[in-house]
């Protein structure tokens, strides 16, 4: 066995690989997918169909999916990395083409049984490039302002395409993964600072715009928005969703109406009850001790999360690790403000609880990713630079 | 080499330093959002729960079961029945016309109908009950249930709708319900929400009108959980309503049952009531309607047929009928005499007509009566004697003496679109038709002819007064509620001289039982049961000089609308007297030959409490029924 200078193993048996992973995160993960079976069945008025049972079925597929790729050596993903990207840069436009409309959003490319959405795929490969890129650049000149424009362009042609979809919660999703990375990469602050005045200005064009000749975001994103800072302009219309949710999620109280005893919920008053609005139902049927739960469980996976990257030796593996739990924080961070009414509803699902199979499956697999990075966390690259 | 490790190291800070920034800015949106969770479910949770209470749980009155009622024996005069009927809901259903199709199959329910019910389904909301037919039989019932599997979104059910078991016979007394309208509802107060309720039946008429309140019950309530559709998804509370207050007639069914029998085809009124208590045991006015058809809906050809009908079947004549009352006011005439001071004994000579003012005043005798006291006057009807009394006494006096019989006043009675009639002094020709009394008219009032009207109702009512010896009886038609007997008002005295009063009846008795009596061949011959009265016969004409010179002609060769109204007003037995009647026959002809057998008839059937012996009654009696124009006033 050929040691590196760090006196890590080069390769690792599958035991010690299996020895060295932080089973902390699996299990929590376990149990925050658990949640969502539960919701499921719940809002299914008790019962396993349609919801849960699928979702028990993909949650196993993907979870033993996470094992595996967490046992796969690091160093492969590093290699894949630009073939990835453009793989999944390829289907993005392919999707413009050939997509299935859904929710009036081109977003799935139907391959039979499996409805690929290439932008779920994106946000990984998105992690896994720009990682790499980083990790090729030697870290004295990671501040230089040139080296700012390459992963820019990466995550903003992604970004515009998914735009385009159109699928606001997804860009945004792909924009704040990408600029955490280039954060922890160690981008000047001075980037960061402008990159704030930046969107600040973006988003009052943005809303400036809905109305005007050059409106940039489409009709009924402009309705959302006017409907997020005002529900009670359209109470039957775009407004419902949030004052419903509002009205279902603020009766559940200290300890809320009982398991699958949400009456609004069960009654059909709330939208998209199994989707993107679960929280609401949650927190009617276990209110603020149910909500809070959940949102423990959540930031308990993100502190793991940033104590097993913060031990991982080389820059690849530590932003993949990075960009996976900022992405995983926006998730459900932009569904939870979203539902309580503190965003606008821009349809990104609450991760491992929300029905849906994709987000599932790729939430999962970026945890393998991440996993991965944990376990060979020691692993030792060679260098362009080395070489 | 020291360089690289160098940088390296400061790398890692770096790493680690941001890491914990970035993280900790996470802590802190987590914050924001824990924030907001407390906000939502604890800060504002009062107002979240309120508003989705509010969205998903809706208040539903339940109709309450309208109280019976019933005829003083216990019959049932309006009674709720099981109405067996079909609805159909659009949300059970796939294909609606197939489902009526098949229906039609089992019910009357023709091609033009099943597009109508089409069109009514498709609009209403999908889960609304859409009522398809009512008033099965238990068979087309009993076909539907056993059918049903194959009747996709139909239903049998079983609802309450209102019945008169007795028809037409007491429809002017019990009235009718109906679905409340417009006007009902803006009078309904806090009960609109109940009146709003779909087959909700209010009374309109009769005692369902009168005691509607009481008959309607409260409504019970339920408190029902709805989905977002409006969906009923299952009832959270239930509070059943309390049923109406049961009604108890005064009427005896089977007297009413007569009386109606009695005037047959005629249009007219009977009203017999009990003189000491005002119980009216019987109150028919022909011709009857049948108050079910009111219920179940009038088509429009029945409407027509009752509303164009010359005889007024809709018009409950015993209270709304106001009619000269003719010779039957004499007794009011001469009482208000006796009391400011007429001797009874002195007496006026009728030689068949008076001149008085400018004209002559006839007798319905031409060739006179000779000479008359106040008992003959009455017994013989004369027009003259009354003419000079009623000029003695002045009509202010004569209308403040009927007044206390209640002639010109509103009758108390549960019943609707009652009259008041009119009796006329000079204050009410003054400030209703803004003229001066005229003295001829005193002449007039005084044989109860011009401006002065009374209901059949009134008639009874001076008649029970005058029975009773002079005291102020009301009629009315509840004497329990909810089997509790009402007790009725106690009796004042209406300050009459009792001596003045038994002139009076001694005058009516001769009438009936004398010789020469006007209803003497009406009389009731047998023992303890004979009764006393007074016959009128109200003319509905002018009748001109020359007419009366030329011969005036008889009701029968006139038109019917332009023929007399005959009356009768009587009490019996004569000696203990029980029973008040007044019998009013619209273009009847003479009173004593059309109205007075009327009465005698029904009397007796009051007092036999039935048919009476064929020896009630004498063999120069007048038959059962005859018009007889020649016959006196």
């Amino acid at each position: 066995m050929s040691m590196s200078l760090s006196g890590a193993p080069v390769q690792l048996g599958l035991g010690r690989k299996l020895l060295r992973l932080n089973w902390a995160l699996p299990i929590l993960l376990a149990i925050v997918s658990l949640v969502g079976f539960a919701m499921l069945y719940s809002v299914a008025g008790g019962d396993f169909d349609p919801w849960a049972r699928a979702q028990i079925i993909r949650f196993t597929v993907g979870f033993l999916g996470m094992f595996i790729v967490a046992m796969i050596d690091i160093r492969l993903w590093y290699k894949a990395a630009w073939p990835f990207y453009i793989f999944a840069f390829a289907l993005l436009i392919a999707v413009e083409f050939v997509g299935t409309k859904g929710m009036g959003a081109v977003r799935w490319i139907d391959l039979g049984p499996i409805k690929l959405q290439p932008s779920e795929l994106m946000k990984i490969a998105l992690v896994v490039v720009l990682a790499r890129y980083y990790h090729d650049q030697r870290p004295d000149r990671v501040k230089n302002i040139f080296l700012l424009f390459p992963p820019l362009l990466l995550i903003a042609l992604p970004a515009a395409l998914v735009i385009k979809q159109p699928d606001l919660g997804t860009a945004v999703l792909l924009c704040a993964g990408g600029v955490a990375i280039m954060f922890m990469a160690g981008a000047s602050l001075w980037f960061f600072g402008l990159l704030v005045v930046g969107a600040g200005v973006l988003i009052y064009a943005i809303f400036g715009s809905c109305g005007q000749d050059w409106q940039i975001l489409k009709d009924y994103q402009c309705r959302r928005l006017t409907t997020f800072l005002d529900p009670a302009s359209d109470p039957q219309g775009a407004g419902y969703h949030i004052t419903q949710s509002k009205i279902a999620f603020g009766s559940g109280g200290y300890s809320g109406m009982g398991y699958t005893q949400g009456p609004q919920s069960r009654l059909d008053f709330l939208p998209e009850k199994h989707t993107d609005f679960i929280f609401t139902t949650l927190g009617e049927e276990f209110g603020l001790i149910g909500a809070l739960t959940l949102l423990c469980l959540y930031m308990v996976i993100l502190f793991i999360g940033l104590m097993a990257t913060l031990r991982i030796k080389h820059t690849f593996g530590r932003l993949v690790a990075t960009g996976v739990c900022f992405t995983f924080f926006c998730y459900f961070a932009i569904n939870m403000a979203m539902v309580m009414g503190l965003a606008p509803v821009v349809g990104v699902p609450l991760p491992l609880v929300s029905y849906g199979g994709t987000s599932m499956l790729v939430i999962l697999f970026a945890f393998g990713l991440l996993l991965s990075a944990q376990v060979h966390g020691r692993v030792p690259f060679k260098k362009r630079t080395d070489a | 080499m020291i360089d690289r490790r160098k940088i390296q190291a400061a790398t890692n800070s770096r790493f680690t330093r941001r890491g914990l920034v970035l993280f900790g800015s996470q802590l802190g949106l987590a914050g924001i959002l824990g924030t907001r969770m407390y906000q939502l479910q604890v800060t504002e949770n009062q107002q979240y729960a309120e508003r989705a209470e509010r969205s998903r749980i809706r208040p539903r009155l339940i109709a309450p079961v309208r109280g019976e009622i019933f005829s003083r024996d216990g019959t049932p005069l309006a009674e709720n029945r099981q109405n067996y009927r079909v609805v159909m809901v659009r949300e059970q259903t796939e294909d609606i016309q197939l489902s009526l199709k098949k229906l039609a199959e089992l019910i009357k329910l023709d091609e033009a109908r099943q597009e109508e019910l089409y069109e009514i389904i498709r609009k209403s909301s999908p889960f609304a009950q859409v009522l398809i037919a009512e008033n099965l039989t238990w068979d087309q019932f009993a076909d539907i249930n056993a059918n049903a599997p194959a009747l996709r979104g139909v239903s049998p059910e079983i609802g309450l709708t209102r019945h008169y078991p007795e028809a037409d016979i007491a429809a002017h007394i019990v009235g009718y319900v109906g679905a409340p309208n417009e006007k009902d509802l803006k009078r309904a107060g806090p009960a609109k929400g109940l009146l709003k309720l779909p087959g909700m039946r209010i009374g309109k008429n009769g005692v369902e009108g009168i005691a509607e309140e009481g008959l309607r019950g409260t409504a019970g309530l339920s408190r029902v959980e709805r989905d977002v559709h409006g969906r009923t998804i299952r009832e959270l509370f239930r509070q059943e309503g309390t049923q109406g207050d049961g009604l108890d007639l005064t009427i005896d069914l089977e007297l009413q049952k007569y009386a109606m029998e009695r005037l047959g085809d005629e249009s007219g009124a009977v009203i017999v009531m009990d003189i000491n208590d005002g119980d009216v045991l019987a109150l028919a006015s022909t011709p009857g309607y049948d108050p079910n058809n009111f219920v179940l809906g009038l088509s429009q050809k029945q409407w027509v047929e009752l509303r164009d009908n010359e005889k007024n079947p809709l018009t409950n004549k015993a209270v709304a009928g106001a009619y000269p009352p003719g010779s039957t006011f004499k007794m009011m005439t001469l009482l208000a005499a006796l009391e400011n001071g007429l001797n009874p004994t002195d007496g006026h000579f009728c030689n068949g007509s008076l001149w008085f003012g400018n004209r002559f005043f006839n007798c319905w005798k031409r060739q006179g009566h000779g000479y008359m006291d106040g008992v003959s006057a009455i017994k013989n009807s004369c027009d003259i004697y009354f003419y000079e009394i009623a000029q003695q006494v002045g009509i202010d006096k004569i209308a403040e003496v009927s007044r206390r019989f209640g002639l010109g006043i509103e009758p108390q009675i549960e019943l609707s679109r009652v009259k008041s009639g009119v009796m006329p002094d000079r204050n009410w020709k003054e400030s209703v038709l803004g003229e001066p009394w005229y003295k001829g008219e005193t002449l007039n009032a005084g044989i109860g002819q011009g401006y002065t009207t009374t209901t059949p109702l009134q008639l009874a009512v001076m008649t029970a007064r005058l029975a009773n010896g002079g005291y102020d009886v009301s009629p009315r038609l509840i004497r329990g509620r909810n089997g509790e007997r009402i007790k009725p008002e106690p009796l004042r005295s209406l300050g009459i001289n009792p001596d003045n009063i038994a002139l009076v009846r001694q005058a009516m008795s001769a009438v009936t039982n004398e010789q020469g009596g006007t209803a003497f061949r009406s009389r009731i011959s047998a023992i303890g049961k004979e009764m006393s009265g007074k016959t009128g016969t109200a003319q509905v004409r002018y009748i001109s000089a020359a007419e009366r010179a030329n011969g005036v002609r008889k009701n029968k060769d006139l038109p019917w609308k332009l023929r007399d109204h005959a009356l009768f007003v009587a009490y019996a037995p004569t000696d203990k007297p029980r029973y008040a009647i007044a019998v009013v026959v619209e273009h009847g002809g003479g009173g004593s030959a059309v109205a007075a057998p009327i009465a005698r008839d029904v009397l007796l059937h009051a007092q036999y409490q039935g048919k009476p012996p064929p020896d009630a009654v004498p063999s120069d009696a007048v038959p059962f029924w005859g018009h007889d124009p020649l016959g006196p006033v």
